[in-house]
């Protein structure tokens, strides 16, 4: 940290910046007072209320996204100091801990920048709607309780159903890589958004998507669409495509067992094959 | 006929509910949020969701009890019927939702496991870990999703409502939006419009509500006309965490659970917490309220904390109000199992293991009872008309307002696990009404209004953003100003108000808000531009925050959350039978005449300058006779037992019996049956 003469500690703070989609992407940066309890939310607060470089340059704020500030949300993921996480539980002391005197925040590498530190993480819930993360009920009518479900189902479903499509295990995937769809001229929302969906359906699934297709499986009820969830994880952009480099396991801030739910889904997948190879 | 639609915006559980039901109904919906409907404030909610369940039932609990319990929480300032239906609905909620695959901690049979919460004996409160609200969130999220598939509901996720369209009738239209990556402003027809955008914590700077609780789309309806009802009840919750940013929840499940909350009898203890033999601990809460202990309401435990801390100086910080909290007696696979996610939330921003060490914890604001003004359909039990449109529409035709941002499920004070009940059921409930609305179409459609109509409301709101993003440089700063109504606010209309204080704050607020006008722009430009959309939720926080304060000032009386120690009623100190007998009749009389000036929701109106003025309406409390809410208070019983013997059966409310809650917007309320 940086000693000014004034008594107040500094740190500087680099920032990756891009003023829209496809633009280029320039450094940028910025010296913050330190203050206790800071996180790196509270860093770009800062540089928000008073946006100048280390230079004296006045810019615009870096655009970021957050919600909720207790790591539930998964808005504020971004990559910092080379790591993906998220930005509301990266604690300023503990990143100067590691490495003195400055902080490195950039966007997600494997989603469209849409400005700074903001990406397009729609592909994501589109993954969700081709795993059928969902469970088909009838209807929200009062049917009473529902199937009994063992404390022991409960306690494997769980940790599963915290997952908050932050993105972080895709981040951390050598075979999920970018895709960017431009909107062409004059093209209306449901064109663009059938034309999108397509492309994001060929390419990798990601650890997200198996994960919440197994919980589902899992699930009484939601394992009636079992068999369609299978299907599509087997389909091209699915289970297969995974490299088993672990790393969504490493980086995924709620601990979720992934890699336990691609090898369950892979199980699954073959088990499928053969059933459906007997049935013939 | 075109198509009808109905545009909910906010992506709440209230938000999502309303959505998937009116899917249900075949209705289409347009679906606006801020941010990824996923990501909404609702993911918060830690503790858990109530409801009568069979073993509380055999203990001799029921949907009345837990009508009772939330009204006598609420200081009796809810309007009776649509919280009585709330309270029926409520097992059939926790029903649904664990069918939508809600993975509820289950007990060793594989039941739903309920916890205890504040305000209540009974073990009411199913959860699912320490994150309920995550969890029926994403449930929502993911039936919203199925029909999003079949395109029944269309997203607009990462737009910014700018305020209703109504017609020259004063009925409402649909809506105006900005996209927040292309800042394009448009119009969208609706057949009705619901707002479900939640609470408006940001007003006080630093709250435990998310970055969009900002409380500018109500504040928006609120400046087209609707109603805004009994603002100044404002929940603080007793137990959160601070930070820079924010300050976190800590859940009431944690003493649900078990957790006791204590500070050393010793001011500042330089000893840690471990170091304290339990003898020279003050376990107020317990001390204080035999009968609830650590499980009293918020607005009480608050209180006490705050008495500790300030009035007798044995806060754990200097300087700050902070007490223990403490779990280290709970086994930690107990605890991991049941409170892990809020226990991980301590852990990753304090670096300290409150399975180890009792949690320092600090009162913070955490929640609105008061919102948009909302109407209901009453039957002659007592309940809601079942698919009356009346039900959750505001003042304005067309437009509704649910969940956290309508204004009378709570009253003064809300029960914890109360209000995720709230929100699902507001959002199922407003459906069949919404149906029939579009069905009859009393008012006509959207599809019958001249596009005029919607190219001047965009107009409007277009020249808005153009006259902000050219105002000359060096003006005031928006986050600058947002600290110092932050700090206002939180200093005025908190745990303790005072008239005095409550006046200089409105003078205070008023200015700021003059010099929010003033704001200058670091950012002009027309892609994703944050700093222009923060500055208008930074202006639209004036009228709440102006609405709040004087509530507050007007009101010269303590109820729940709204706390005035002018005002306070001490309880029977005397030990003399005779004495203590008139002490408590004269109480009991004092509290009848206090009810009768004061037992009314707060309505705010904004006149032409755009000053809120705030009237009163009478609160239907035809069920339940208000009584007095005794917790833990001085001679609790000999007002207990005066009040049963001589007042409890006289009427003191002939004003509220029997009304719908029409006064304040003149609409008609059908006695139906």
């Amino acid at each position: 940290m940086i000693s000014s003469d004034s008594g107040s500690k500094y740190f500087e703070v680099r920032v990756l910046r891009q003023d829209k989609p496809g633009g280029a992407s320039y450094w940028e940066r910025h010296r913050v007072a330190h203050e206790p309890d800071m996180n790196v939310i509270s860093v770009l607060q800062r540089i928000a209320a008073n946006p100048t470089t280390i230079d004296g340059r006045e810019v615009t704020p870096v655009a970021w996204n957050c919600n909720c500030l207790e790591e539930v949300c998964g808005s504020c993921t971004m990559v910092i100091n080379g790591k993906v996480r998220q930005a509301c539980s990266a604690l300023v002391d503990n990143l100067l801990d590691d490495k003195a005197g400055e902080i490195e925040l950039e966007p997600m590498s494997k989603f469209p920048v849409l400005r700074d530190l903001c990406v397009d993480r729609a592909r994501m819930f589109r993954g969700l709607e081709k795993a059928k993360a969902w469970v088909p009920v009838d209807g929200y009518y009062d049917m009473g309780p529902g199937p009994a479900q063992s404390r022991a189902a409960q306690e494997t479903a769980y940790p599963l159903s915290q997952c908050m499509s932050c993105g972080c295990c895709l981040e951390a995937c050598p075979q999920y890589t970018q895709i960017d769809i431009p909107r062409q001229e004059g093209e209306s929302d449901e064109d663009y958004n059938t034309r999108r969906n397509a492309e994001y359906d060929k390419n990798f699934m990601g650890a997200q998507a198996i994960s919440q297709a197994v919980l589902f499986n899992s699930h009484p009820t939601g394992g009636m669409l079992s068999d369609e969830r299978i299907e599509a994880m087997k389909a091209p952009g699915g289970i297969a495509v995974c490299g088993n480099a672990q790393n969504c396991v490493a980086v995924c801030p709620k601990e979720i067992p992934l890699t336990t739910s691609i090898a369950k889904a892979g199980r699954a997948a073959t088990a499928h094959t053969f059933k459906k190879w007997f049935d013939k | 006929m075109a198509e009808q639609r109905v545009l909910v915006i906010g992506g709440g559980l209230a938000g999502l509910s309303a959505s998937m039901k009116l899917a249900e109904l075949g209705v289409h919906v347009d679906l606006m949020s801020l941010t990824p409907v996923k990501r909404s404030h609702s993911v918060c909610a830690q503790g858990g969701i109530n409801s009568v369940n069979d073993q509380t039932r055999q203990l001799g609990d029921s949907e009345y009890k837990h009508f009772d319990d939330t009204v006598y929480g609420g200081d009796f300032l809810q309007h009776q019927p649509p919280v009585k239906e709330m309270t029926d609905w409520a097992p059939k909620i926790i029903d649904l939702m664990a069918r939508l695959g809600v993975p509820f901690n289950r007990t060793q049979e594989g039941f739903v496991d309920r916890r205890r919460f504040g305000g209540t004996l009974y073990k009411r409160t199913a959860f699912s870990g320490a994150t309920t609200g995550q969890q029926l969130l994403y449930a929502l999220d993911e039936q919203v999703r199925r029909w999003e598939s079949e395109g029944r509901i269309k997203k607009y996720e990462f737009w910014d409502f700018l305020g209703p369209i109504t017609d020259g009738n004063g009925i409402c239209r649909g809506a105006v939006a900005q996209d927040l990556h292309t800042m394009e402003i448009r119009s969208f027809p609706a057949d009705a419009v619901v707002v479900a955008t939640g609470g408006c914590g940001l007003v006080y700077g630093r709250s435990t509500m998310s970055m969009a609780c900002t409380g500018s789309a109500a504040s928006r309806c609120f400046q087209a006309g609707v109603h805004y009802g009994n603002g100044e009840f404002i929940q603080v919750h007793p137990t959160a965490i601070p930070g820079a940013d924010k300050l976190r929840l800590m859940s009431e499940s944690a003493r649900g659970e078990g957790g006791r909350v204590w500070v050393s009898k010793t001011p500042q203890d330089s000893r840690t917490a471990k170091q304290i033999p339990s003898d020279e601990r003050y376990y107020f809460l317990e001390e204080r309220y035999p009968a609830y202990g650590n499980l009293v309401p918020r607005d009480i435990a608050t209180r006490e904390i705050f008495d500790v801390c300030v009035n007798q100086n044995l806060s754990v910080e200097a300087d700050k109000m902070c007490v223990y909290l403490d779990l280290t007696h709970i086994s930690r696979s107990e605890l991991d199992r049941k409170l892990g996610g809020i226990l991980e939330i301590y852990e990753k921003f304090q670096g300290v293991d409150p399975r180890d060490v009792p949690m320092k914890i600090f009162p913070a604001v955490h929640y609105s009872m008061g919102g948009l003004w909302a109407d209901y359909e009453r039957t002659s039990e007592g309940g809601l008309q079942p698919g009356s449109p009346l039900n959750q529409q505001t003042n304005i035709p067309n437009l509704y307002a649910i969940g956290e941002c309508d204004y009378h499920y709570h009253g003064a004070n809300r029960l914890g696990a109360n209000s995720l009940l709230s929100c699902i059921f507001t959002g199922l409930f407003v459906g069949p009404g919404l149906q029939n609305l579009l069905k009859n179409s009393p008012h006509g459609t959207a599809a019958d209004q001249p596009a005029s109509l919607y190219e001047s409301a965009r107009n409007v709101h277009q020249s808005n953003h153009d006259r902000l993003l050219n105002r000359p440089s060096g003006g005031e700063n928006p986050y600058l100003i947002h600290q110092q109504l932050g700090d206002v606010m939180t200093k005025a209309a908190t745990v303790v108000r005072e008239n005095s204080k409550l006046r200089e704050a409105i003078k205070t607020v008023q200015e700021l808000g003059e010099r929010s006008k003033k704001c200058s722009l670091t950012d002009t430009g027309s892609w994703t531009n944050q700093n222009v959309v923060f500055t208008k939720a930074l202006q639209d926080m004036f009228p709440l925050a102006k609405s709040i304060l004087i509530g507050a000032l007007q009101r010269d009386e303590c109820r729940g959350a709204h706390y005035k120690p002018e005002f306070s009623m001490p309880g029977v100190e005397s030990d003399d039978p005779a004495e203590r007998r008139r002490l408590a009749e004269a109480w009991c009389d004092r509290f009848v005449e206090n009810n009768q000036k004061f037992l009314k929701s707060s309505v705010a109106k904004l006149d032409e300058d755009g000053n809120p003025v705030v009237g009163y309406e009478d609160v239907d409390v035809s069920i339940i006779p208000p009584r007095p809410r005794l917790y833990g208070l001085v001679g609790g019983e000999v007002i207990e037992e005066v009040w049963k013997e001589k007042y409890a059966n006289v009427n003191h409310h002939e004003n509220g019996a029997g009304n719908g809650s029409a006064s304040a917007a003149g609409a008609k309320v059908a006695q139906s049956n």
